[in-house]
Order: C-alpha cells, then sequence, then structure tokens
C-alpha cells in the first residue's frame, strides 16, 4: 500500500536562512505520526507547508503529496479548496484561534459551509454531534457561546470539532495541549484521540512533550534546528533511540531524583504563618504557613490561578498581605515594599518565569549586574567589574558576555543571567517562579542542575514554584500543593514519596503522561462527584473532587489530618485515602 | 557627520526625502537670515505682488518686498517656536505620564482625569481660548501651544510607560527596593525613547500647523515679527492673481510639516507583511 | 453564564452605555470648568479693560459691580453656567445681541457644511483605509501611504488657496466665496460649498483612511486569520465576515475622531472662503475679546466632540460580544 502522505526533500526558506532543510517522511493512512523538537526545530512550519501555507513569506520547495494530489503545486483556488476540506488544522492556542466576535456554532460550521458540503441546518446538527462526542458540556447550546465564555480546555475542543467536522483525511494537531492545565490536558487527549480515529483521518502531531507524543504517536520523527534527527516507530524511538540528540531529549524530560535531600539544621530562616492576601475584593490566597531552613527548598506546585506566583510575590512585598506574618530570621518583614529597608530587601531576591521580560532590553548584561551590587553593597568600578566576572563564571557564562546587551542573548543564557542577577544580592530566600517553564527542556534542565548546585554551595533557602509535579518532587525538601489559593496538602520530601495524598494532589500525580504507549488508556478518568459551587469555607477542591462525600465535604470545613512529616486537609481519614489513592 | 549619512542610507526613499526637507528648514532657520538678500522689512520693489523675475526669484509681497527674504526670515519663526514648543510639550507630558505610570493609585487616576478632559477641547478651540485671554506674544505662543499639546504626548507616553511598568523587570527593580525616580528615568523611559521621539516629530507638526495656522487668522505671531502662516495673511489680496506671495509661503509649511511626517513615518519599525 | 441569551445581553449592556454617557457629561462639566477658568477668571480686570487707564477707581468699581466681577469666582461660575445649561449664555458684547441668536443664525451653516464634509470623506476613507490594509506592503498600499502622509501634514489654507487658484481664478468653475443664504437653491448652495468642503475632505480623509487601515491591519495579523484561511475561507470573506466585525469598533473610533477634526480645520476653511459658520464666528470673538460669544462657542465644540466620542464607544460596547456580555 503506498503511504497516504508523503513528503520528500522538504525545504523552508526564510530571507536566506532554511528553516527546514531536507526533510522526507511517509504516513500510511489512519496513522499518527509526531513532530518532536525543541522552539526553533521547524516543527510547526512543516505541519502548515502540508497545508501550503506559510509564514513570514517564507519559500516552500521539495514535494508534498497528499494522496493523489501535490500540495506543492496547488494554485491558490487549489489550495483553498484542499484547506478545512481534505486537510485541516488545531492550532496551540484556542483562545486567539477563535475569532472573538463570532459566535462558536458559526465558526464551527463555517468549513462546512464554504466549501458547500452542507446545509446550515445539516451542518450544525453535525456540529453537535461533535460537541457531544468530544464530551464537551451543553452540546445543545454551547455554540450560541462566544470564545470568551468558554474554558481553555473547552475551545481546545471545540478546535478539534471545527477540525473534524469535514471529515477531513489529514489532522493536523499544532501543540493542541501546551497551554492547557495537566489535569484538563489528559481529558483534552482522550477526546482527541478517539474523535481521530472515529473519523479514520491520518493525523499529524507536533509536540516538543515526549510523554504526551508517546500517548498519540504510531511513528515519530525527531527534528532539531530544521533537520531529521531521528525517525522510526515511536516503541522504537521511546525505549531504543539511537540518535544522541534523541537521548538528550528523553534525559531531559525525565528529571533524575536528588541522592539524598540536603539535610539542614536549625531554625527556620523564613517562617510564614497564616497568611491572606486579595487582589482588590478578590480572595487569592487562604491561610498559607511555611517554614523554611537555610539551603532547604520548598517546591511549591499548583496550576494556573492556584495562587502560587501570588505567594511569592506575597512574601517579596509586592503584593501586601492582608492578614498573617512573614518572619525573616526572627524579624517580621513589613507587609508591603514601603516600610522594607535596603537589608530586608536584599535578603529576599525573585526570580521570574520570563527572562525575556524580566531583564531590562536596553541594559546590557553588566550592568543589569551591576546594579544589585551597587545598591546593596557599594561596589563600584573594578570591584565591581569583578565581581559581574565571578557571578557570570559562576552561572557558566564566558566573562566577555559582561558587554553584551540581553537582546543578544540566548533563552537559556538570558534565564542564567537572570538568576545571577538575584545571586548579586547575595540573598538570603531565592524564591523562583516557574523559572524553567519558558524554557525548552534540555536548556531547562540544566538550569535546574545550576540552581540546586548554587543553592546546596551558599546555603539559600529556595521557594521553588511550579505546575510540573515531577520536577519538585525530583529537586525539593518539602512539598507544599496550592489549590484555589488554600494549602491542601504540605509535606516533607520522604512522606512525599511515601504517598498519602490529597484527592487533588492525586488527581494531578495521575495526570501527569508516563513516557510509555498505553498510559492514556488506562488513565482513569476522575469525575466530580458532587458538582457544586464554591462554598466560602468548604474545600476548594469539592467542585472537582471524585471522592467528596455527600452530607460531610458541602457541608463544613475539611478539617486539618497530620502523619509522620506531613499534614493535608480532607474529611476522609487518613486510612481511607491511603487506599482510595492507591 | 557619517552617523547621518549611515541613517540616510538606512531609510526608504520617503524617509530620504522628508529627512532632506526637514535638515534644509532646519539649515534654513539657522543661517536664513544670514544669506536673506534684502533685509525683511526693505521695500524693493516698484511694484507689488510681482511674478517671479531674477531679481525677485519668489516675486514681491503686497508692499513690495521681497518674498525670498521675508520667507527665510519667517521659517526662523515656524522652525524655532515650534520646535521648542513640541519639546516642552514632551518634556511636561512625559514627565507627568512617567509619574502617573510608576506611581500608579489616585495619582494616576488624578492626572489622567485631568488630561482626558483636556484633551476633549479640540486643540484649536483650546488654543482660540488660551490666545483670547491671555494675547499672543511670542513666549506666550510658545507656552499656549506647548500646553495644548501636552494632554497628547501624555496619553501616549502613559501609555508607553504602562505598558513597561507592567513588566517584569520592574517589578525586579520594585522588589530590589528602588525608588521611583530611579524606576522612571532608568528603567522605564529608555525603553519609551524610540515611540517618544517619533511622538515629538508628530507634536512639531501640530504645532507647526497649529502656529501658522493662528497667525494666519491674525491671532499668532504678531508683526512687526512674521512667521510663515503670517506671510500667508498679509498676501491674503493676491489670491485672485495667483501671486507667488501667498502661495510660495503655504508650500513652505507644507514641504516642512511633510517632510516631518514621511521622516517620522519611515522611522516606524518595519510591519511584518501578512 | 449560561443565562446569556442574545435580549438579555443586549439588556446587560445598558447600564455600561448609562455608565459612559455619565462619563461624558462629567468630563463636559469639567471642561466647562477649564474654560471658564480661562476665559473667565484668569485674564485680568475686564472692567478696567473696558474702560481704559484712564478710568478712576471708583468707575471701574462701579461697573465691576455692574458685571457682576465682585462676585466670589465659584459664583461666577455656576451663574454662567446655569445660562449655559438654560440656553442662554448671555450677551453677546460685540454684536450687542443675546449670544444664542448669534450663535443660532450660525450654527445650522456649520452643521450643514460637516454634514457634506462627512458625506464625502466616510466612504472615500473607509474604501482607502480598508484597500491599503488588504494590500498591506504592496504598490498600493505604500503608494496610498505617501498620499495620506503627505495630506494629513498640509495646511488647510494651501489646499484651500490652491483650490481657489485652480477652480475659481483659473478656471473659473466655483466661487471663492460662500455665500449662504436662505433664497439660494440647493445648487447654488452645494456650488458656494464645494470649495469649502473640498479643502476639508483632503485632510480628513488621509486621517479617517490612515486610521481604518490600522485598525484593519491589526485584525489581519491575529491568530483567528490565519485560522480562517486554514479552514479554506476566501479571503474576501475572511475580511468581511471575520475581519470587519473585530474592526467596526476602531473604525467608527477613527472616523468620530477625524469627524471631529472638522470642528478645528472648519476655523481657517470658513475664514478663507467667509463662510457664516461657528467657526469663523469664534474667530471673530477671539479677536474682539468677546468672551461670552467665546465661551459659548467653546462650549458648543467641546460638546460635538464628547459626543461624537460616546457614539463611537457606545458603537464599539454593541460590536464587542465580550463587552455586551458583561
Amino acid at each position: 500500500m503506498s503511504a497516504h502522505v508523503s513528503v520528500r526533500n522538504l525545504r523552508i526558506v526564510a530571507g536566506s536562512k532554511a528553516i527546514v532543510d531536507g526533510v522526507s517522511f511517509e504516513i500510511a493512512r489512519g496513522k499518527v505520526l509526531a513532530l518532536i523538537g525543541e522552539s526553533g526545530s521547524g516543527k510547526t512550519t512543516i505541519a502548515l507547508a502540508l497545508m501550503g501555507h506559510s509564514r513570514f513569506g517564507a519559500t516552500i520547495s521539495g514535494e508534498v503529496l497528499l494522496g493523489e494530489t501535490r500540495v506543492d503545486q496547488l494554485d491558490e483556488a487549489g489550495l483553498q479548496a484542499l484547506r478545512g476540506r481534505r486537510v485541516a488544522y488545531v492550532a496551540q492556542s484556542a483562545a486567539s484561534a477563535f475569532n472573538p466576535s463570532r459566535t462558536i456554532m458559526s465558526q464551527v460550521t463555517e468549513p462546512l459551509l464554504v466549501h458547500r458540503l452542507a446545509s446550515k441546518a445539516d451542518a450544525e446538527v453535525r456540529a453537535v454531534d461533535l460537541f457531544r462526542a468530544l464530551a464537551l458540556p451543553f452540546p445543545e447550546s454551547i455554540g450560541a457561546r462566544y470564545p470568551h465564555q468558554l474554558s481553555g480546555g473547552q475551545l481546545q475542543r471545540l478546535m478539534a470539532a471545527m477540525a473534524l467536522i469535514t471529515r477531513p483525511e489529514l489532522v493536523i494537531l499544532d501543540e493542541p495541549t501546551t497551554a492547557l492545565d495537566v489535569t484538563t490536558q489528559v481529558e483534552v487527549l482522550k477526546a482527541f484521540k478517539a474523535a481521530i480515529a472515529s473519523v479514520g483521518a491520518t493525523a499529524i502531531y507536533v509536540s516538543h512533550d515526549l510523554a504526551v507524543v508517546a500517548q498519540m504517536a504510531d511513528q515519530i520523527l525527531v527534528l532539531n534546528q530544521g533537520r531529521t534527527k531521528e525517525q522510526g516507530a515511536a516503541e522504537q524511538i521511546l525505549h531504543a533511540p539511537t540518535d544522541d540528540y534523541t537521548r538528550t531529549l528523553m534525559a531531559a524530560a525525565s528529571p533524575t531524583e536528588r541522592s539524598a535531600p540536603a539535610v539542614v539544621a536549625g531554625d527556620a530562616l523564613l517562617k510564614v504563618e497564616g497568611v491572606h492576601a486579595a487582589y482588590g475584593r478578590l480572595p487569592v490566597l487562604h491561610d498559607i504557613s511555611l517554614q523554611l531552613a537555610r539551603g532547604a527548598t520548598l517546591g511549591v506546585i499548583g496550576e494556573s490561578g492556584s495562587g502560587k506566583s501570588t505567594l511569592a510575590r506575597v512574601i517579596a512585598g509586592l503584593l501586601p498581605r492582608s492578614a498573617g506574618s512573614v518572619r525573616l530570621g526572627g524579624e517580621e518583614l513589613p507587609k508591603g515594599i514601603d516600610g522594607r529597608s535596603r537589608e530586608q530587601f536584599r535578603r529576599v531576591q525573585l526570580v521570574f518565569q520570563n527572562a525575556d521580560t524580566a531583564l531590562n532590553p536596553v541594559h546590557t548584561v553588566g550592568q543589569t549586574l551591576a546594579r544589585p551590587l551597587a545598591f546593596y553593597h557599594g561596589l563600584k568600578g573594578a570591584e565591581a567589574k569583578a565581581e559581574v566576572a565571578r557571578l557570570l563564571d559562576m552561572i557558566r557564562l564566558p566573562a566577555d558576555l559582561a558587554t553584551r546587551n540581553v537582546r543578544q542573548l540566548s533563552g537559556g543564557q538570558k534565564q542564567r543571567v537572570n538568576l545571577a542577577r538575584a545571586l548579586a544580592a547575595r540573598p538570603d530566600v531565592l524564591l523562583c517562579d516557574e523559572v524553567t517553564s519558558a524554557l525548552d527542556t534540555v536548556v531547562g534542565a540544566a538550569i535546574l542542575e545550576l540552581i540546586d548546585e548554587l543553592r546546596r554551595e551558599l546555603g539559600i533557602a529556595t521557594v521553588f514554584i511550579s505546575h510540573d509535579i515531577s520536577t519538585v518532587r525530583a529537586f525539593c525538601d518539602q512539598v507544599l500543593v496550592l489549590y484555589g489559593g488554600t494549602a491542601v496538602e504540605q509535606a516533607d520530601a520522604a512522606a512525599f514519596a511515601r504517598g498519602v495524598h490529597h484527592p487533588y494532589t492525586d488527581l494531578l500525580m495521575h495526570s501527569v503522561p508516563e513516557m510509555r504507549a498505553g498510559w492514556l488508556e488506562q488513565a482513569v478518568t476522575r469525575k466530580a462527584v458532587l458538582p457544586s459551587e464554591v462554598g466560602d469555607d468548604l474545600c476548594r477542591f469539592l467542585p472537582r473532587c471524585p471522592v467528596a462525600i455527600d452530607g460531610r465535604c458541602n457541608a463544613e470545613a475539611a478539617p486539618l489530618r497530620a502523619g509522620d512529616g506531613f499534614a493535608l486537609l480532607c474529611h476522609h481519614e487518613l486510612q481511607t485515602l491511603r487506599e482510595l489513592t492507591a | 557627520m557619517n552617523h547621518v549619512f549611515s541613517f540616510a542610507r538606512s531609510l526608504p526613499l520617503s524617509g530620504r526625502i522628508g529627512l532632506g526637507l526637514v535638515l534644509f528648514w532646519l539649515a534654513v532657520a539657522l543661517v536664513g537670515p544670514l544669506l536673506a538678500p534684502h533685509p525683511v522689512g526693505a521695500f524693493v520693489d516698484q511694484d507689488v505682488f510681482s511674478p517671479v523675475t531674477a531679481s525677485f526669484p519668489l516675486g514681491s509681497d503686497y508692499l513690495g518686498r521681497d518674498v525670498l527674504s521675508r520667507l527665510m526670515w519667517g521659517a526662523r519663526y515656524t522652525v524655532f517656536l515650534g520646535a521648542g514648543a513640541a519639546m516642552l510639550a514632551c518634556l511636561i507630558g512625559t514627565s507627568l505620564a512617567l509619574t502617573a505610570a510608576v506611581r500608579g493609585g489616585w495619582v494616576d487616576e488624578v492626572l489622567s482625569r485631568a488630561m482626558d478632559t483636556l484633551i476633549s477641547i479640540p486643540s484649536k478651540i483650546f488654543a482660540l481660548v488660551m490666545v483670547a485671554a491671555f494675547g499672543s506674544s511670542l513666549g506666550l505662543l510658545l507656552t499656549i501651544t506647548a500646553i495644548t499639546y501636552v494632554p497628547g504626548n501624555f496619553r501616549i507616553a502613559r501609555a508607553l510607560a504602562v505598558n513597561v511598568v507592567s513588566l517584569d523587570f520592574v517589578t525586579v527593580a520594585q522588589a530590589r527596593g528602588e525608588r521611583g525616580l530611579h524606576i522612571a528615568l532608568r528603567e522605564v523611559l529608555p525603553n519609551m525613547i524610540h515611540p517618544l521621539l517619533a511622538d515629538f516629530g508628530l507634536r512639531f507638526v501640530f504645532i507647526v500647523l497649529l502656529l501658522s495656522g493662528l497667525s494666519f487668522l491674525g491671532l499668532g505671531v504678531q508683526p512687526p515679527h512674521a512667521d510663515l502662516g503670517s506671510l500667508v495673511r498679509e498676501n491674503m489680496s493676491g489670491l485672485v492673481d495667483g501671486a507667488p506671495a501667498i502661495v510660495v509661503p503655504a508650500i513652505a509649511i507644507a514641504t516642512l510639516t511633510v517632510g516631518a511626517n514621511l521622516l517620522i513615518d519611515s522611522l516606524k519599525p518595519v510591519e511584518k507583511q501578512g | 453564564m449560561s443565562g446569556s441569551a442574545p435580549h438579555s445581553a443586549m439588556f446587560g449592556v445598558l447600564p455600561l452605555i448609562g455608565k459612559r454617557f455619565a462619563s461624558a457629561l462629567i468630563t463636559l462639566l469639567l471642561v466647562s470648568a477649564v474654560v471658564f477658568t480661562i476665559s473667565g477668571l484668569l485674564p485680568g480686570d475686564a472692567a478696567q479693560e473696558t474702560l481704559g487707564q484712564s478710568a478712576t477707581p471708583e468707575q471701574v468699581a462701579a461697573l465691576r459691580h455692574e458685571m457682576g466681577l465682585d462676585r466670589p469666582a465659584l459664583t461666577r461660575y455656576f451663574a454662567w453656567l446655569g445660562g449655559i445649561v438654560q440656553g442662554d449664555p448671555g450677551q453677546s458684547l460685540v454684536a450687542n445681541l443675546p449670544v444664542r441668536e448669534v450663535i443660532a443664525e450660525r450654527l445650522p451653516n456649520s452643521l450643514m457644511l460637516a454634514a457634506f464634509t462627512a458625506l464625502v470623506s466616510v466612504p472615500l476613507a473607509l474604501a482607502i483605509g480598508i484597500a491599503s490594509a488588504i494590500s498591506r506592503g504592496g504598490r498600493l498600499d505604500r503608494t496610498l501611504n505617501v498620499l495620506t502622509l503627505t495630506a494629513v501634514a498640509v495646511p488647510e489654507f494651501l489646499v484651500a488657496t490652491l483650490g481657489v487658484l485652480i477652480f475659481s481664478v483659473k478656471l473659473l468653475w466655483l466661487p471663492s466665496i460662500a455665500l449662504v443664504s436662505e433664497d439660494a437653491s440647493l445648487w447654488d448652495t452645494v456650488r458656494s460649498c464645494a470649495l469649502p468642503v473640498l479643502s476639508l475632505s483632503v485632510v480628513v480623509i488621509a486621517q479617517m483612511a490612515r486610521m481604518t487601515r490600522a485598525a484593519v491591519a491589526d485584525q489581519l495579523d491575529r491568530p483567528y486569520v490565519e485560522m480562517a484561511r486554514l479552514k479554506g475561507v476566501p479571503f474576501r470573506r475572511v475580511v468581511l465576515f471575520h475581519v470587519m466585525p473585530n474592526a467596526v469598533g476602531p473604525i467608527v473610533n477613527a472616523v468620530a475622531l477625524s469627524l471631529s477634526y472638522l470642528l478645528g480645520g472648519a476655523i481657517i476653511v470658513e475664514t478663507i472662503f467667509n463662510f457664516p459658520g461657528l467657526a469663523s464666528l469664534m474667530v471673530n470673538a477671539v479677536t474682539s475679546r468677546d468672551m461670552p460669544l467665546l465661551q459659548a462657542c467653546a462650549m458648543i465644540f467641546c460638546a460635538i466632540y464628547l459626543m461624537l466620542v460616546l457614539v463611537a464607544d457606545v458603537v464599539a460596547i454593541l460590536a464587542n460580544p465580550r463587552l455586551r456580555a458583561q
């Protein structure tokens, strides 16, 4: 049988630079090929080329064959007839790919209507069927909504409906779950997989996430800088990769656990007690307490909106707490930045997620690092210069980078400078907010190593905020799980590994895809048993909890249950939880 | 000088034309009076509204004065008053904008509300009211035109500054304990320079048009001084004869403002093509 | 969220529109305070000025009392404001007529000029702006860019004088002075307005076209446009059904801002053509320092401006489902 999709010697050039160079592959009918690579690998560019589309006026050469059709030779009218009918596209961010001014239904049915494949009434019936198949809530009425009224996970599924409604022969999915929380991702992946299979389409799945790809792909093609590194059956690439680059990717994707958690003696350096905080009238943090010793690491886990970044802002004083206390070495820190002394500022340093915006683009690396040196330590001239060089050496960057403008650095270099600026203050506490999530896996892993090493060496207490539970488990001595602004679980690393967990933590842990085929099929969908509104004093997780108890969870606040090295907020007895989450 | 040339070469054709025109008028304003063939107020032609001749390259005006000489003097008022007022407007507008953006809260609220009020008075109307109230000496004209365009600059600069302030590096500076002045001048302002320069150019164009308009109405630069707008006004009676004395100064203003506008437009970052 | 049926959404938008209306009113109130402060309080003593340097202090004091200048500033402001609100802004000092009558004679002419200009310029400007945006970076776009860029920076009196030179002096097609009277036929009125409308339109069209282009081009860069193209939607349909609904708000805003520019532009054009409108009346008021007339004219212009912006705001709210649903 000849291949359904066949690409030969694909080359895509923008300006004088080849973004994609000499890529070839074939996909059999009904199979899924994954394009894997880091940013700049050309994976999205290749996917778009299959629809005859290129961004920024890049030119496509080579052979792109879909069935009998040479896509690369189609004119504008031919492409228009192909797109949305034979080949459909699911974009990374559904929130921006949907037109904000039109209803969902008018957009989902549009491919059928512009290709004259169905009447408006028939198209709407087909759309509702698809909504149902994709497990969307209120399938009959959801089409009347506007994009801003729906959640990210819902929009992503609606975009799949828009793509599949014409029963295309090829579907291109471009990082379709990257913008979603991990607990939402499972549901969306399941819906996608079932829907694509029911249409019988061939698919191309673009992703940077090997574990996700393991669930979706029959074949994998590994890309780096526009060139093919390795391609083959999914099993072979995942379990017996032959290329060095593929192995690096695999290694970075599964962080190795630290040998032993740093044993730290002494009193708590940072002590947060009963902290509440709100943006205006909107409460974001509810009764948070934590303790951190010199040189120790606390991992804060939560999904978007859980309040994890707010916690860092409250400790730094950027958002004044409305109640509770933050103590540093026994001394109470003023609520906001107004009352704090320069010494107090120095001792607590923040490192932000996105180094592109965290570094002032008009300054050089040297200026960026010299400012805290002058500000906190009064270092000037040659002294400052020497210290900048020492800092650059510490973060493993060449000293001549000091004269370079920060805009000229790569993403990983920027994040190192970002880190070095905080270290220049010689802080006692380092607040790291998602410092690796904007980076490629390999680069991010190196940054993690560096932070881990430096905080041991310098004895800095680190608060490590992340949405990625496996990273936190590998790097932290203590774990704090936030849900809806409440600490639902707190444990030291050993107790966390032993495993009695809050139902939310449990859901989170079971939502992280594993790097083996078949995981998705085994992953149990946990449906909320008591869907309800969030009550003031009730458990925040109640509306999504798969094991909520009627009459208890929706009636009174959850009690604190403590064990050896851990504590959690739940109505279930620890023993029951152990059984439920085993 | 090399900078100017390499800069000019980086511009598209329209930008080079604009740069040429702006530099030309700057040169005229600086040295024009030294090169003028006749004194500015001298009656040198027997005739009035003469056409272009060898002795009067741009004809003569309604009193028989040399138009070229009067133009060279008049350009000085137009260019320098315009540039001075534009600088003043941007200085005040941007300082207030930085204060509003960095302080935030009620300071921002009050300043923004005040500027919103002022911007609701169409600029020419605002200028007319002020001229009626205070008169139109050169110093007053400079102040009035500057004040008229402060709210416009404030609006642009505040929008830019608020964008920059929302970026993480400003938050980092705040968390480092930096004071407002350092944040405004070192962290925020350098990131607004390019759009602010463009806005300065735009204010300059607006102010030149406003000043010329006022002078044209007889409410701007008063005799014995005369800017380019005054020259148009003086010679209105020559309109039916099609005298160069009325058309030339009007075209002179247009070349200055159009030139500045073309230059600003070509400085904008290149738009990505769709 | 589930209750957002179309009719309830329409009702939901009323408080938002009410809020904008109230905000415009407050702005107008603040504007009146600014206008009165500048024109009524800050400039020296009107009584002294009227009587000249030779007047005795007793004479000045008497006149001051007569003019009400000896009352506190706030009292004077509210008296003035009350007059304006009741449609009686006082007596024109120069014409020696009630300001209301002077304005009533001029305002319709100005509105007619503005209406003609809007009728000519809005369709043309939208066509130019949309055409430029669609052919972004192409030759048409670059040509139109330079043309509009030039037109926005040209002083009105150059366009007007060139217009007179060409159409009145050389070709003898049109009158160089706008004679508007009630007995003139419609054709005569149109002919005599042709040059003023032309002079005003050039700048207004250019401004409006540039803002329209920016609004449409901004939308064309959005990811949803690429998505629509990838669904196989023809480009014309993308522009009409995807881009335009999102660009309506910004475009209406551009139209409002440009039309408000008519107010200022009219000052020069009305003077050149001796057009008996409100703007030339205001210039006369400045020349003769007729403050009551000046203040009334200024307030009318500001009110028109705020009304235009308010209308644009309301249209933008109605066009945006996100604002509609709030």
